[in-house]
């Protein structure tokens, strides 16, 4: 084993358990911000097991969407609800954790039958590297352009509906029936923070 | 300053001094095996970039008093070393020794994190800056996105520092520059895909060598003039500098997320902060202005000179010239960036996320819209 194949090995066991160490901090922990910032550590060792195999674009991609925006919006979730608020004990919890993780255990054992009964081609095709880029490029715009068009109309719909939350001035009744509109989801804007008591 | 060469072998296309090859040539005169030699090689570029980056900041921090000091017709520091040229180190060796303070209340483990993922993908980005044709760490293929994708990772860990102070200061901090940071790197990265666009390429030795085919003349803010703009306005608004540094406003946050910080990490945020500055003024000189590129293409000179341009004389020449012209415009903008902090008033934030959404982001698309038709309507002259 010469030092280039050694690193790897040992790079690929560092990422590997930090993957797995993390993904299991990320549900078992308490505290939930601790989750959130394990949950960008896990994506961050994902995108080092790609780098591993080459595909660079699909690493630096990995940090960008999931670390830059998707962890990022989980935090600002996380740290924009500061409601301290005691939750009602669940029924059945203990139940519930069995079940579940029972699902989970028969999931593993899938996707372990799945790697093992696969006839995996060794070794694998070779990488194209630098050249990755410009495949996927390719990929893209010929024939996985449904997809990648419907995913961004996906996203269009998921920008107008934050809009139309995030809006006040809403209609109070439907143009068209003249019914009152159900504004349950829609955010009132707030009550004035200093109300005269003296009032009351 | 920095001399490299390209760790990878398809970069030396022109035959020319490979300090790798002397490295490893000297190394294995002693008696070490080839590969061994190419570890210890390794570490040398990294070091120097580093170093590099430090240094850096030391002019920067220096000048960024000096020009202040200028601006408002004060003198500034004057003892320490001629024209005060030691003051930056004194700095560092005062946070160096200063108390390090954890507040009671706060996370200890998240409070010390913070600053380190500041810190470490600013660093990391230093990779893909080059000072000459093989003059830099890695010429990787994704070049600049990797720039965009490790610049990406900078909010969590304003985010984790705001958070684990335990000061709503420091959280507001965090969260307005996890906000701000997030806006601007939309029309950052547009403007970023424009200039791609042109080159075919987002590797940076491929973006500066498409602007070195005439010199001045080609360079690439005379084609993308809206784009050069767009970049500097988000790369100030990324760096959190004046007009832009609402995570750290004084008045209103007493210093945002790095509040509760002092001695070595307070000064992991001091440093990250300039090495972006610097590494910003790179980017906008490599996208840009040309890189390492002279006014008049080397070649011509050379060619003029009746000197063929891979004699080892002229490879120095070009490799001193390479670095000093880059050098020059980064701090030429660094420059700028501290003129502007020092004559503009800050932004509040309802006006900063309009000006990155409503405004930037608009015409950041619509810059890239045109750049595409004049690609396909001017093949010659934008890169077709």
């Amino acid at each position: 084993m010469n030092i280039a194949t050694s690193t790897e090995v040992i790079c690929f066991a560092v990422l590997a358990t930090v993957v797995v160490i993390g993904g299991l901090g990320v549900i078992l922990l308490d505290n939930i911000v601790y989750s959130a910032f394990l949950l960008g550590g896990v994506f961050l060792a994902v995108a080092g097991l790609y780098l591993l195999l080459n595909a660079s674009f699909v690493a630096a991609a990995q940090v960008l969407v999931y670390v830059g925006a998707v962890n990022v919006l989980i935090l600002f979730a996380i740290m924009l609800v500061n409601k301290k608020e005691d939750l009602k004990p669940i029924k059945s919890l203990r139940t519930r954790k069995i079940l579940s993780a029972g699902v989970c255990a028969g999931l593993l054992g899938l996707l372990i039958r799945v790697n093992l009964t696969t006839p995996w081609s060794l070794p694998g095709p070779n990488g194209i590297g630098e050249q990755a880029t410009i495949r996927i490029g390719e990929h893209l715009f010929t024939d996985y352009l449904l997809p990648f068009e419907l995913a961004s109309v996906l996203l269009l719909m998921a920008m107008i509906g934050a809009i139309v939350l995030a809006r006040r001035d809403v209609l109070v009744s439907d143009v068209g029936t003249g019914k009152s509109v159900n504004q349950s989801l829609i955010e009132k804007t707030q009550p004035p923070l200093l109300i005269d008591k003296s009032s009351k | 300053m920095v001399i490299i060469t390209g760790t990878t072998p398809q970069a030396m296309t022109s035959q020319g001094i490979d300090l790798e090859l002397g490295f490893s040539q000297v190394v294995q005169g002693l008696g070490i095996r080839p590969d061994i030699a190419h570890l210890l090689w390794l570490p040398l570029p990294m070091l120097l970039v580093l170093v590099a980056a430090l240094i850096g900041v030391l002019v920067t921090v220096w000048l960024e008093r000096k020009v202040s000091a200028a601006a408002q017709q004060r003198i500034g520091p004057e003892y320490a070393g001629a024209l005060g040229v030691l003051q930056p180190l004194a700095d560092g060796l005062k946070l160096l020794v200063k108390e390090d303070v954890i507040p009671k209340r706060a996370d200890g483990l998240l409070f010390t994190l913070g600053p380190v993922l500041v810190l470490i993908p600013v660093i990391l980005s230093w990779l893909i800056i080059p000072f000459g044709q093989n003059l830099l760490i890695s010429n990787v293929g994704i070049g600049i996105f990797l720039w965009i994708a490790l610049s990406s990772i900078q909010p969590i860990g304003l985010l984790m520092s705001g958070y684990a102070s335990n000061n709503k200061y420091s959280l507001l901090g965090g969260l307005r520059a996890a906000a701000q940071s997030i806006s601007y790197e939309i029309p950052l990265a547009l403007a970023v895909l424009a200039v791609v666009m042109m080159s075919n390429s987002l590797s940076t030795v491929d973006i500066v060598q498409q602007q070195n085919g005439f010199g001045l003349l080609s360079w690439n803010v005379w084609r993308q003039p809206i784009g050069f703009l767009i970049f500097w306005i988000c790369a100030l608004a990324e760096c959190e500098r004046l007009p832009f540094d609402l995570p750290e406003a004084e008045e209103e946050l007493v210093a945002g997320y790095q509040t509760e910080y002092a001695g070595m990490k307070f000064a992991l945020f001091y440093l990250g902060s300039y090495i972006n500055l610097v590494l910003s003024s790179l980017l906008v000189s490599v996208l840009y202005l040309g890189g390492w590129g002279f006014p008049i293409p080397v070649e011509w000179l050379a060619g003029w000179l009746n000197q063929s341009v891979d004699t080892p004389l002229v490879q120095v020449i070009t490799g001193s010239v390479g670095i000093v012209m880059t050098v020059m415009k980064t701090y030429l903008l660094v420059f700028l960036a501290i003129l502007l902090r020092w004559t503009t008033p800050r932004v509040r934030i309802d006006q900063l996320l309009d000006l990155g959404w409503k405004f930037l982001l608009p015409i950041s698309l619509a810059n890239l819209l045109i750049t595409a038709s004049l690609k396909l309507a001017f093949p010659l002259a934008f890169g077709g």
